[in-house]
């Protein structure tokens, strides 16, 4: 069962580029990342686009359908309506290399300026811990990420504001909760939490939360505890005001 | 002249999954400036895709396990062909790398009393695997990358490369190419670990990603060394079948290890209708008892679903050929029914089973607790692959080392679920120090110009010529490799892939691309055919002349295992005239304290 579809894709570099439209038959069960790889082996050999897995496990093509952001290869046709042409672009946060293709090296680097894990001495001469279930089952739901970074392509302190310099966006908030909640690990990245990675421009919008593919609550479950840790630290005595105000 | 820069390092590091970045930090912890290169992002490689979990004997679940079981499964597992010191070396040292990796960050699920909990499957006597839901690939890499970054190595992301120099009979670098803007790139480097994974991009039906076009094999080859046991590729039986987009797709054998059920379209278990001798005393007799003991009755045998890949695969592609198949061409994987079992079933295969319920909700709109999956065989793993000395890991080029799924020896003839993550660590980590030691041993190399010219030139050929697309020939080089190199084989058809394998090496040398250097997935497609047509002639070769069926190598027209062949593997190399050359050369005898342990554990 074949059926026509338009692709609307995103062409272009850094310079600048457009929407050129590639119609393309499509084939029931296939994805966005398949209809790319179509026009690619048939119509634009070029085509710039990233991808591994083709399965939702490694992140690697993430991009903007129809301005949702999304993984390619997790976006079914059958969701989407095909009456219209189906946009596609790179996503919209770090600067394009090419095509769908953008630059996101600011995340290696910016995951380098966090303190690493530091796991307290080990609990038996053999070098191993014991550790419940119950106690790791939080730090689990961060270690899911897949780095696709479509929360840091939403999230408007990124995205509009452009504090790439001033905060680390809801990924790094996830990857700081991991390691703070880690019940291993013996590092203290409060301070640096409040100061270089600018937890305080988060205003809990939550909209990293809604396109996270893993389906990790970000705000409820990393970034809300941490700011909660930030206050108790620095701001005691606001603390029932800034509770308040977010209310929790 | 060609324009190109230069990177200078002890070791260079080529390929960016679990053995890859294992080794890298190794070599960093000896000293040694380590480069490490890779084709993705870092943290994407393919290793994140492995789901069921590593294996090693730890008897954190029954204590009845240890390295010499372990020695053995993975033994029996192989067909007695593989590499017997890797094998040890590789049991042995599984539980270290795992609790090293416990104390670099790694979150595995727990027992009730706080270990590292282990997991069963397929051909592991004992529940031996630690994991992490069905994402442990992913806490492998995510570990390893962590922990390694700030250990000081040098990340050449989106870098390919296209040829190893040499100096002398020593490796003395790698040439390639950024991916971003097409530059060219010269690693110079004393010590090489190749640990660039798979081929199962020379199929149509695989799990792997478009990483996994055999570069490392065919680098090695290129420069000379000897490549073994190509005929054994796994093809892991249970990919998705549908839709065909998604085809190819993994389906963790631990659906299996959860209790999932393998049945044909009339409601029958026929995975109970043929069980190996070599097995049987260890299979459960009745769907009782198999279901015991994916519960953890330890005096219960395993269901006849978690024998070995080889085995498995091959029912059903004979239930699928018999007329017995699903709706799409493959077999009915069933883990919904374990409702009749336990009340909170829904609950307790999403906890188990994350991913699988994702991917099949999302891509194949199934909910897996309530309906049964459809699946089938697809190209998973190749066992064979450069050979490597056991305890260094070091090729027969002097310099180059080789590491996890691109070396061959401690699978044999088949690799067991779960081996595949251990021996990323266990070998990853002593290529690196091999490596490290080796260019701490040996002097500084030289690069030479005329090698680099010559890889510079073969690497811009594709913009200049007139013939095909890339995409054209990779397209019949797969249907003519799924077809005629598969997983059921054949004298007459493998000659004809010889043969026509010959026609796609004329047709590959004359595909064109657009002139683009810059994120030019044409061009990187023009180039990387050639590692595709080398590992498939490597292994439709290496097929045709093992007439017999053993492991991942099955024979339609041998269809037993043959014991002249048990004693022998094969090896390719590159001839002077730069034809393929095949040779046959005896296994060495496993030393007798390690036979006694095969022996007894074959009697236990
Ligand atoms: S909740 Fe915070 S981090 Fe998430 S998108 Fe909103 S502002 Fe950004
Ligand atoms: S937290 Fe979720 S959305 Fe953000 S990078 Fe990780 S997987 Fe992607
Ligand atoms: S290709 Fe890996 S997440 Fe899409």
């Amino acid at each position: 069962m074949t059926t026509k579809a338009t692709f609307r894709i995103w062409r272009g570099t850094k310079e600048g580029g457009e929407f050129q439209d590639f119609p393309t038959e499509v084939t029931e069960g296939m994805v966005v990342l398949d209809a790319v790889h179509k026009v690619q082996a048939e119509q634009a050999g070029d085509l710039a686009c990233r991808w591994n897995c083709k399965a939702g496990k490694c992140g690697s093509c993430s991009a903007e359908v129809n301005g949702m952001p999304k993984l390619m290869c997790m976006t079914r046709l059958s969701d989407l309506d095909l009456s219209k042409p189906v946009t596609i672009e790179p996503v919209q946060t770090f600067p394009v290399i090419r095509d769908l293709v953008t630059d996101v090296s600011w995340n290696y680097e910016v995951k380098k300026r966090i303190k690493p894990f530091k796991p307290r001495k080990p609990d038996f001469e053999d070098g191993t811990w014991r550790m419940h279930q119950e106690d790791v089952d939080r730090v689990q739901e961060y270690r899911k990420c897949i780095e696709c970074y479509l929360c840091q392509d939403v999230c408007h302190v990124l995205r509009d504001h452009k504090k790439h310099d001033e905060f680390i966006g809801p990924r790094f908030f996830t990857y700081v909760a991991a390691l703070e909640m880690h019940p291993l690990d013996t590092e203290d990245r409060v301070e640096e939490l409040r100061e270089a990675n600018g937890i305080g421009y988060c205003n809990i919008t939550k909209c990293c939360t809604v396109v996270c593919p893993e389906h990790i609550k970000i705000t409820d479950n990393a970034i809300i505890p941490l700011k909660e840790r930030v206050v108790d630290r620095f701001f005691d005595p606001v603390k029932i005001l800034f509770r308040k105000l977010f209310g929790k | 002249m060609s324009d190109y820069q230069t990177h200078e390092h002890d070791v260079l590091v080529i390929g960016a999954g679990g053995a890859g970045l294992r080794a890298a930090i190794e070599a960093a912890k000896d000293g040694q400036s380590v480069g490490l290169v890779c084709k993705s992002l870092l943290g994407k490689a393919h290793t994140v895709m492995a789901e069921g979990g590593m294996a090693a004997a730890m008897a954190n679940v029954d204590d009845r396990d240890g390295w010499e079981t372990h020695f053995a499964d993975t033994m029996r597992g192989g067909q007695y062909v593989n590499n017997w010191r890797m094998a040890e070396l590789h049991a042995q040292e599984a539980p270290a790398r795992v609790r090293e990796l416990e104390a670099w960050g790694a979150v595995f699920d727990r027992t009730k009393d706080g270990r590292i909990l282990q997991r069963n499957f397929g051909g592991h006597r004992y529940p031996r695997l630690a994991h992490v839901g069905d994402r442990t690939g992913l806490e492998m890499i995510r570990t390893l990358q962590d922990h390694g970054i700030p250990q000081g190595i040098d990340v050449y992301m989106e870098h390919t490369v296209v040829d190893l120099l040499k100096d002398g009979d020593r490796v003395s670098g790698a040439f390639g190419y950024d991916r971003e803007k097409g530059r060219f790139r010269v690693f110079k480097a004393k010590a090489i670990v190749l640990a660039t994974g798979g081929i199962g991009r020379a199929y149509k039906v695989t799990s792997n990603s478009w990483e996994y076009t055999g570069d490392g094999h065919a680098l090695a080859y290129d420069a000379g060394a000897e490549l073994t046991d190509m005929a054994y590729v796994q093809f892991h039986p249970t990919g998705m079948v549908w839709p065909p987009s998604v085809a190819g797709i993994l389906v963790t054998e631990g659906v299996r290890g959860e209790g999932g059920i393998l049945k044909n379209n009339e409601g029958r278990r026929f995975m109970f209708d043929d069980v190996p001798d070599l097995y049987k005393h260890q299979t459960a007799s009745d769907p009782e008892e198999g279901w015991r003991y994916v519960t953890g009755d330890k005096s219960a045998c395993r269901p006849p679903e978690l024998l070995t890949r080889d085995h498995v695969a091959r029912c059903i592609v004979r239930e699928v050929k018999e007329g017995r198949g699903s709706p799409h061409g493959g077999v009915f994987l069933d883990i919904a029914w374990i409702r009749e079992k336990l009340s909170d079933s829904e609950a307790h295969i999403k906890k188990k089973l994350p991913s699988m319920y994702h991917q099949f909700k999302e891509l194949a709109g199934i909910d897996i607790t309530k309906e049964p999956m459809e699946v089938g065989p697809t190209v998973h793993y190749v066992m064979g692959g450069i050979f490597v000395d056991g305890d260094s890991q070091m090729s027969t080029v002097p310099g180059l080392f080789a590491a996890g799924e691109c070396a061959a020896g401690l699978h044999g003839a088949n690799r067991l679920g779960g081996n595949s993550l251990s021996d990323l660590v266990v070998f990853g980590k002593r290529a690196g120090e091999y490596a490290a030691k080796y260019a701490r041993e040996n002097g500084d190399v030289r690069v030479d110009e005329a090698e680099v010219e010559a890889a510079a030139a073969a690497a811009l050929a594709p913009f200049d010529r007139d013939g095909e697309s890339p995409y054209a020939v990779q397209g019949d080089l797969k249907e003519m490799m799924q077809e005629l190199v598969g997983i059921v084989r054949r004298q007459d058809e493998l000659e004809q892939a010889v043969e026509r394998l010959q026609e796609l090496k004329v047709r590959a040398a004359k595909t064109k691309c657009d002139v683009n250097r810059e994120y030019n997935p044409g061009w990187h497609t023009a180039l990387d055919l050639k590692n595709l047509l080398v590992v498939s002639e490597a292994i439709a070769r290496s097929a045709e002349v093992r007439k017999e069926s053993r492991g991942g190598h099955f024979r339609d027209d041998y269809p037993a295992k043959d014991e002249k062949f048990g004693k022998v593997r094969h090896v390719i190399t590159k001839g002077a005239d730069g034809s393929m050359q095949l040779e046959e050369r005896a296994l060495p005898a496993i030393p007798e304290p390690l036979k006694k342990i095969i022996e007894e554990n074959q009697k236990a």
